[in-house]
């Protein structure tokens, strides 16, 4: 039996029956292309979220202080205590209010002014478009100097280069040394935020306290043991006893939410997929319904065949192979379609698709499954015929 | 001795009733012999040419092909009797009607496993064989009816089988092509081939060197044809 013959025949009966293939077909290409379409687009939204969270900066812990009684803020300096942890990096304490900033006849309303120190940057994962942000000798001098969200400089100076320029901020002047990259992120932007030294903020917002830290761990390894140092260090401060009555800080690990949504992600995107196999498993049920009328059509041919000394696994490998070209053609019009959507999906809708080779693989390759598995009960049928009866059916 | 039937019977069930249509027959047919099996239609001569052929087998009796008892073998021994010891010509040619004169005739070398360039070429040449090595590439439907019992002789002859059968075989052609199809028949027996033709045309019985009539299921002349 010759293999390359009998595809060969595969082909020349599908062309022969262009309507009829395409449509058994079809099957086929709408469940591996929605396989794709759809796991590509959890994919790509998983990857996305991925990045996002990463780009907020690398083993980032985030501390919100809610504190117990009066004591309800940290002090700029028992924020930098935690510097000193061997499993810090960076600490980046945050003490922000709403003020309007003002340059000559501009003024820009329910800004985010920002306190804080020369770690941000490294700790947020933030850059400057131009100029700099400010460093420790500015914190420490108490100068008063700012950094501004692009949203802001370009409302309040347009097409003039805001460095070197003053803003006034709470009636004082402040000069501006840098302007931040524009971002977007899950947990917000810097385009409407301005950036001031901690040791300024404190004095003008009138107020002492630390709401929020970003600490940077020293290492992907260093996350939980910097974590554990936060938390006793605040337990000692908040004198809170046991963890389930802690209401007086939290900490927000971002590997940690990094997983859970990954977790979520990797879920959704099963399901979707698991969704998408359903129809290329109503595909497969096509190409055995369609194989079966092959099979009572073709009764005479397979007689023939039998007359001139086909065995039954000539006859058989030739309806699964049959049913295989089928179901690969439509597997890889599916694969081609598959891309095509994802790729217009993420153009037309802005969504982000990540089509991976894994998964066109295993979609294509469950195509194929699909055709042997229904493919082998139509043709163990054909090669089950008797020679004599096929011969004589009409 | 090629066939060797002895007490032969092939019963169909008609609802209640039993259908003998092979009744107790013995047949002997030796190589090289050229045989017509006649009878009117219901006479079971199809069903002896079926179970001749190894396409259908007995409800009781023996049957022996070239020695070998046909109720002991498989359905892979009966496909590779029936591939390389047997070439069929039907009444109706039963030739594939999506494949040229070339596929047809390549089809038992396919199934005998020979390669790719031996089927072409030993197809070729017997079509050539039969007169048609211009209409290689044609499909059954673009050839007239001699033509295509001729692409169907080609195809029995294709893997060299020591016996040809024939059910009918000129039974769907005029008088002319009918007779040239008896010729290549007459011209295969000279080389040594077993014919056995299934007819109920005596006009083509007279051609055959011997006559089994059958009638109602049983063999009730057996007779050389002399002259």
């Amino acid at each position: 039996m010759d293999i390359l013959q009998t595809i060969k025949l595969a082909f020349r009966g599908i062309i022969d029956n262009k309507l009829r293939s395409f449509l058994t077909m079809l099957g086929i290409i709408i469940g591996v292309t929605s396989v794709i379409g759809l796991v590509s687009i959890g994919q790509g939204t998983t990857a996305k979220v991925t990045e996002q969270i990463q780009s907020m900066g690398a083993n980032l812990l985030t501390v919100n202080i809610m504190g117990r009684g009066a004591n309800t803020t940290l002090s700029y300096e028992q924020a930098m205590e935690f510097l000193k942890s061997p499993y810090i990096s960076g600490v980046a304490p945050i003490i922000s209010d709403s003020v309007t900033v003002e340059h000559g006849n501009e003024n820009e309303e329910n800004v985010q002014l920002q306190g804080t120190n020369e770690y941000l940057p490294a700790v947020r994962n933030y850059s400057v478009s131009s100029g700099r942000f400010f460093i420790s000798q500015d914190v420490d001098m108490r100068r008063k100097v700012a950094v501004l969200g692009s949203g802001i400089a370009s409302n309040l100076f347009g097409f003039v280069d805001p460095i070197g320029q003053t803003v006034k901020i709470k009636g004082y002047n402040f000069k501006v040394i840098g302007v931040m990259k524009s971002s977007s992120s899950m947990m917000g932007s810097t385009d409407e935020q301005v950036f001031i030294p901690i040791t300024v903020a404190e004095r003008i917002l009138q107020s002492r306290g630390v709401r929020t830290i970003y600490i940077q761990a020293a290492g992907k390894e260093a996350v939980s043991s910097a974590k554990t140092e936060i938390s006793t260090k605040l337990d000692k401060i908040y004198r809170v006893k046991s963890e389930d009555e802690n209401y007086a800080y939290r900490i927000f690990d971002q590997s940690e939410m990094l997983d859970t949504i990954n977790e979520t992600s990797k879920t959704m995107t099963m399901m979707l997929g698991g969704i998408a196999a359903i129809s290329l498993l109503v595909g497969g049920i096509g190409i055995m319904n369609i194989m079966l009328v092959s099979v009572t059509e073709r009764t005479r041919e397979i007689g023939i065949r039998k007359a001139l000394g086909a065995r039954k696994i000539d006859i058989l490998n030739q309806f699964l192979i049959e049913s295989l070209v089928l179901s690969g053609i439509g597997g890889v019009i599916g694969v081609a379609v598959g891309y095509l959507l994802s790729w217009g999906l993420g153009k037309a809708f802005s969504m982000s698709t990540k089509t991976t080779l894994p998964v066109v693989l295993i979609a294509f390759g469950f195509s194929i499954i699909v055709g042997v598995f229904f493919g082998i009960y139509p043709a163990n049928k054909a090669g089950n015929l008797k020679p004599i009866d096929a011969l004589r059916y009409e | 001795m090629v066939i060797n039937l002895e007490n032969v019977y092939k019963i169909y069930k008609m609802g209640d009733t039993a259908v003998h249509a092979l009744d107790d027959v013995s047949l002997k047919i030796d190589e090289g012999e050229f045989v017509a099996i006649v009878g009117p239609s219901g006479s079971g001569k199809s069903t002896l040419m079926n179970i001749l052929g190894c396409l259908d087998t007995p409800t009781k009796g023996k049957y022996e092909f070239e020695g070998r008892d046909v109720s002991r073998l498989n359905d892979n021994e009966l496909a590779a009797i029936r591939n390389r010891r047997i070439g069929f010509v039907f009444q109706n040619f039963n030739l594939l009607p999506k494949l040229t004169a070339l596929e047809n005739v390549e089809l038992p070398l396919m199934y005998a496993g020979k390669s790719a360039a031996f089927r072409r070429k030993r197809a070729r040449e017997m079509l050539e064989a039969v007169g048609l090595g211009e209409r290689l590439h044609h499909k059954p439907k673009e050839l007239s009816g001699g033509q295509q019992q001729r692409v169907a002789i080609a195809r029995a002859l294709a893997a060299d089988p020591p016996v040809i059968l024939g059910d009918e075989p000129t039974g769907n052609l005029d008088t002319k092509s009918g007779r040239e199809i008896m010729e290549i028949m007459k011209t295969l027996n000279k080389n040594g081939k077993t014919i056995i033709l299934i007819t109920h045309d005596l006009n083509i019985a007279k051609q055959a060197q011997r006559n089994v009539h059958i009638q109602d299921g049983k063999i009730v002349k057996d007779e050389k044809v002399v002259g």
